[in-house]
């Protein structure tokens, strides 16, 4: 256990660094969140003023978005690291040790996860700066951060499976439209009661993103949301197991040794 | 139960690839304790194959292999317990430190605390990389990288080392570096080494016995001297001044020994019939013949000429992409 422990903590470490020493891997997801929220926040203000709209505040209602693009991000982090890793035979390096498995998934993953939590902070520091108010307060923001965590682990873990399935950094970066169309077809802009078109609404509501969105921005404008909540840790959770088991069964393919 | 063999063996070893042709073909042999054991071919013969078979990460198609007494398909935990392995291409992550990578190397194999730090630091004095220890492996050269690779295969102090190509691009100093050391553990702490490579000195001055590999067989096996005696005398290789005297000139060469093929374009090579030395001969016939020389030249037998009286090719130029397409596990 003690020897797991130490595989886990040392290929998180090296995750961790790597990230820290490429500059591109850090300062894009955190800036282009961001940007993406300064620029809607500002063009879509008159949603406000439909009936119905949950806030006064289009930047405390778009503060949810940055969360889950974080977590795509972390897609194409875990992803192309790990592809990286095949492609250059650093895998087979530490295939050759007594490396178990389930180790390099879970440093992978947990690198992310750190830089997951530096991009939440990050992003609620934004908000915060820029006059959004947290209706569930300072225990609703570690709540937040826990949830964003959750989120970029489980798309972290997708991106994991991506790399070990294919063994390609384009293939992993193939990903990343793919998981932003979900993000478009979501409640990211606009609550799903407030869509007029059908086929959008049914989209949205069948689109797991919208809940990962919907559970984070309930603790910034509407405070304690139990149901929001958990859908929001429900989704995310099976997001994870589903992305963490996919990997996990492209493993030992992956690792090919006897 | 071998526990402690520090040997390789393998029986009929075979690896076909899918959609791919048999990139090892039957191998068959054994490296005994200590020995350093050169296995010589060209690209694609299946050196690698055979090397990702042995140190477990590709399961052969059929036959068997052991390694330090354990199987390499039912045994593949303890067999990694006993090798360390340099695999084609230091594979190092360009954004760490030479310190960072034995230290995350140590942790995979549980090593810790102040053990972990005095082997790296003796691991890092040995290859010569103390001073650059802290510095990112992307700013090494060719050779730092390939001398930490070989300090990331010692770190569990392994019976058993594996090198795939270990000097494949580097400098003559750096080459000669890294046999001295490969020289020093087999000697020294009595670490059997396979070492793959496609240069013949590398195989001539460091091996114990040569495999000589093609088209994924073994086709001449021993100590280099016994396989170069194997092919008897010296070659003469001449290059006429005129070109049109290839003919005449192949005629007169032959008298003194058999036709083959010369190691330069426009040349014309015998191998000699006798180990005396008739070099005298040769320029005196050649001259009574009139025919002038541009260049003329003696051979002493080299594993190249085992190679080409094994196969009817030189080693330089021998690749064949095709028997070994991709020798990564799929």
């Amino acid at each position: 256990m003690k020897a797991l422990a130490l595989q886990i903590a040392s290929l998180a470490r090296r995750s961790v660094i790597r990230t820290l020493r490429q500059p591109a891997a850090v300062f894009f997801p955190l800036v282009f969140p961001v940007l993406l929220l300064a620029v809607n926040s500002g063009g879509l203000r008159a949603a406000t003023n439909l009936p119905g709209f949950p806030t006064d505040s289009f930047l405390a209602f778009a503060l949810a978005v940055p969360f889950v693009q974080g977590g795509l991000f972390a897609t194409g982090n875990a992803g192309i690291d790990l592809a990286k890793d095949i492609q250059t035979g650093f895998l087979n390096r530490l295939a050759l040790t007594p490396m178990r498995g389930i180790a390099l998934l879970a440093g992978e993953l947990g690198g992310v996860m750190a830089l997951g939590l530096i991009q939440a902070v990050f992003y609620l520091t934004i908000g915060l700066i820029f006059g959004v108010s947290l209706k569930s307060g300072l225990a609703g923001g570690l709540v937040l951060i826990a949830l964003a965590s959750l989120i970029v682990l489980g798309f972290a873990a997708f991106g994991a499976y991506a790399a070990l399935r294919t063994g390609s950094t384009e293939a992993v970066n193939g990903l990343f439209p793919v998981f932003f169309i979900f993000l478009f077809i979501s409640s990211m802009n606009l609550p799903r009661n407030l869509m007029t078109v059908a086929w959008f609404r049914y989209l949205a509501t069948a689109n797991p993103v919208s809940y990962l969105i919907e559970g984070v921005r309930s603790l910034v404008i509407t405070g304690w949301d139990a149901e929001a909540l958990a859908l929001a840790f429900g989704v995310g959770l099976g997001i994870v197991v589903a992305g963490f088991s996919l990997a996990a069964s492209a493993l030992p393919e992956r690792l090919g040794r006897t | 139960m071998a526990a402690l063999d520090n040997s390789i063996e393998a029986q009929d070893l075979v690896r076909v690839f899918k959609k791919g042709p048999r990139a090892v073909d039957g191998i068959d042999l054994r490296v005994e304790p200590g020995e350093i054991y050169g296995f010589l071919g060209p690209n694609g013969a299946g050196k690698s194959t055979t090397v990702l078979m042995l140190t477990t990460l590709l399961p052969p198609t059929s036959g068997t292999a052991r390694v330090g007494g354990f199987d390499v398909v039912k045994q593949g935990p303890q067999v990694r317990k006993a090798i360390g392995a340099a695999l084609q291409e230091a594979a190092l992550d360009p954004l760490l430190t030479g310190r960072e990578h034995l230290r995350l190397q140590t942790a995979m194999h549980g090593i810790r605390g102040e053990e972990r730090t005095r082997r790296s630091d003796e691991l890092l004095e040995r290859v010569g990389l103390t001073d650059a220890a802290d510095r990112k492996v992307k700013g090494y050269s060719g050779g730092m990288k390939r001398r930490l690779d070989l300090a990331l295969a010692l770190v569990h102090g392994p019976r058993i080392l594996f090198l795939d190509e270990p000097t494949t691009g580097l400098d003559v100093q750096s080459r000669t570096a890294l046999w001295e050391e490969v020289g020093r553990l087999a000697k020294e702490d009595g670490v059997t080494v396979f070492l793959t490579t496609q240069y013949l000195e590398e195989a001539d001055v460091l091996a114990d016995r040569v495999g000589i590999i093609d088209h994924g067989r073994i086709v001449a096996e021993g100590t280099p001297e016994l396989l170069k005696a194997q092919i008897g005398c010296s070659t003469v290789e001449a290059l006429p001044a005129n070109a049109e005297e290839k003919g005449a000139v192949a005629a007169v060469l032959e008298r003194f020994g058999n036709a083959t093929t010369g190691f330069s374009p426009g040349t014309v090579a015998v191998q000699l019939s006798s180990s005396d030395g008739n070099l005298a001969d040769i320029v005196r016939a050649l001259d009574h013949e009139g025919l002038r020389i541009a260049h003329l030249q003696v051979h002493e037998p080299t594993l190249d000429d085992v190679f080409l009286d094994k196969t009817g090719r030189h080693l330089e130029g021998a690749a064949d992409v095709s028997l070994e397409p991709e020798p990564a596990p799929a």
